[in-house]
């Protein structure tokens, strides 16, 4: 998989996530994603930035431009210093919530994406990566 | 701060959303349209999102709560003029809006509003008349 | 390889590509009907080119940068036959056919040396060899691009969205409904219901051969999507067989308007317009 463009932005306040969510469209835009998965990746952003600024007061996102076997994809990670999770089996599942949310964040944005990875540490924060393909579903 | 305006229109309060709404301009919404709701006795409430690009969990949640609250007060909520991709993302995000009408575009939802809170559109309403 | 055999070999440039032109042309399966010896000796000559600027860098790993230009030369080429209708074997044997011309020039050579051009031979018949597989790769990349075209073309063609009455869409549904087609499928007849302001849809399976928890998933996922949208889903043509493995799986359609026939489904749906349809005073002309 190689990098063709790379933006890093710091999430710290609410206005942000429009920002960001902008920047994402944006980017799916150029590579000539449908309507409805841009429609899904910035829904799946949406969620994760607000994670991280609901439980981790904010962190680093990062948006790339990547390609895998010829085909283009948009690339987000959302990276926090926040306390961690401490079950993310727990997380993932469908109406889970430590906060009070309806628990869709983590699940909601797998199902959104083609590509989904979380990493995370108690203590030491959380690092959540999902790829969406030019022609995923 | 912006503020999302709210029109009376007869019993109904119809709420046009133009811009992508930070969380806490759909706060202020949700806040707003129910003090609006007790203060004018409204019997339904309509809110238009075909203008709206994304609506995520947070934004999904806001609608329901508009549309329980509203429930207790005796006004009912029709959400209209969803967008199909939003529609198709919402599904997939697992979030089915439950407890919230839907029409397609305002038209329809005043008709839905009508017919739930049981009045007659306004012709047939005349029929009557005429034949009393 | 030895840089000394590297130069050598550009050096017999000229007898390398006779020899070559020599074994292509004499091989019976020779498509001189798809190219003539003018374009063949072209195209052969281009391919030696690079691939003895290539040798001349002292790399040999056909996978590194040097040898792009001549990986690039035999994708091209290979397309090219492949529309102009070669086979992928004859693709490949042009490139094989290469070795042996290499080997006889080698031979000559190296006669006094065994050891060495056993050395020399391996290379060549590592790179070569890779060299073929591109061919064949390349060559198998194009059908499949070719089977995805259509694959997309039959998804878009086998589900139509028709207009049944001033505000009810049809939607026959033929063939396997995997996730790829509800995508299609949702994205259409939601765009439909905007395009026309329909109420309410009608999703006929009774050309879906089978219904299983995952097409389940996909039909409640697309009754879901149509709700929000403000319409109402009518899923018609459940076939007894259907009915059975939907209950047996355990699988729950008992809010979601189902009938056995679009039929009767299509009267469902004039009832919740408050549609009504009669037969006339006139008499009937059939």
């Amino acid at each position: 998989m190689m990098t063709l463009t790379k933006e890093k932005l710091t999430i710290l306040r609410e206005p942000d996530v429009i920002f960001f969510r902008n920047k994402a469209k944006e980017y799916a835009v150029k590579i000539g994603m449908s309507l409805v998965g841009q429609t899904k990746l910035i829904t799946a952003a949406s969620e994760l930035v607000r994670n991280m600024l609901r439980y981790a007061n904010g962190g680093e996102a990062i948006l790339e431009i990547v390609v895998r076997n010829n085909i283009k994809g948009v690339r987000l990670t959302f990276a926090d210093k926040g306390p961690g999770i401490k079950d993310v089996k727990q997380a993932m599942q469908d109406g889970f919530s430590t906060g009070k949310s309806l628990g869709l964040g983590l699940p909601g944005a797998k199902r959104l994406s083609n590509e989904f990875d979380l990493k995370s540490e108690v203590g030491k924060g959380t690092t959540v990566t999902i790829i969406r393909w030019k022609n995923g579903l | 701060m912006d503020k999302i305006p709210i029109l009376k229109m007869g019993e109904f309060l119809l709420v046009t959303i133009q811009v992508d709404l930070y969380d806490r301009l759909a706060l202020a919404l949700e806040n707003d349209l129910i003090n609006m709701v007790s203060k004018t006795e409204a019997r339904g409430v309509l809110i238009d999102i075909s203008a709206v690009s994304i609506v995520d969990s947070f934004m999904g949640r806001i609608l329901g709560n508009i549309a329980s609250m509203s429930k207790i007060m005796d006004a009912e909520t029709v959400v209209v003029g969803m967008q199909p991709a939003v529609a198709i993302t919402l599904v997939e995000l697992g979030l089915t809006l439950t407890g919230v009408y839907t029409a397609l575009d305002v038209e329809k939802g005043m008709e839905l509003l009508r017919s739930k809170i049981g009045y007659l559109p306004l012709d047939e309403e005349n029929l009557y008349d005429d034949l009393n | 390889m030895k840089s000394k055999t590297a130069s050598f070999l550009k050096k017999n440039k000229k007898q390398l590509l006779e020899a070559w032109m020599h074994n292509q042309l004499a091989d019976s399966t020779l498509r001189d009907d798809l190219i003539t010896n003018e374009e063949l000796g072209k195209q052969s000559e281009e391919l030696l080119d690079s691939l003895l600027k290539a040798l001349g860098s002292g790399e040999f790993n056909a996978d590194s940068d040097v040898f792009q230009p001549v990986v690039d030369i035999i994708s091209e080429l290979s397309i090219t036959r492949a529309r102009q209708g070669f086979s992928p074997r004859e693709t490949s044997l042009f490139v094989m056919s290469l070795k042996r011309a290499f080997y006889s020039i080698m031979d000559k050579e190296f006669a006094n040396d065994p050891a060495l051009l056993y050395q020399e031979a391996v290379i060549i018949n590592n790179l070569l060899d890779t060299l073929s597989i591109i061919t064949m790769e390349t060559f198998i990349k194009g059908r499949e691009e070719v089977i995805l075209r259509q694959t997309d073309e039959i998804n878009e063609i086998s589900t139509p969205v028709i207009r049944v009455w001033d505000g009810i869409l049809a939607l026959p549904i033929i063939g396997t409904l995997d996730s790829a087609r509800t995508q299609i499928v949702m994205e259409n007849l939601l765009q439909m219901i905007v395009e026309t302001g329909s109420r309410i849809a009608i999703l006929d399976i009774s050309g879906v051969p089978t219904v299983d928890s995952l097409v389940a998933q996909h039909l409640i996922k697309t009754v879901s999507a149509t709700r929000l949208m403000g319409a109402e889903c009518i899923i018609s043509g459940i076939r007894a067989e259907i009915a059975q493995t939907i209950v047996h799986l355990g699988i729950d359609l008992s809010n979601i308007n189902t009938k056995a026939s679009l039929a009767s489904a299509l009267k469902l749906a004039f009832n919740m317009l408050g549609v009504e349809v009669r037969r006339g005073e006139k008499k009937s002309i059939i």
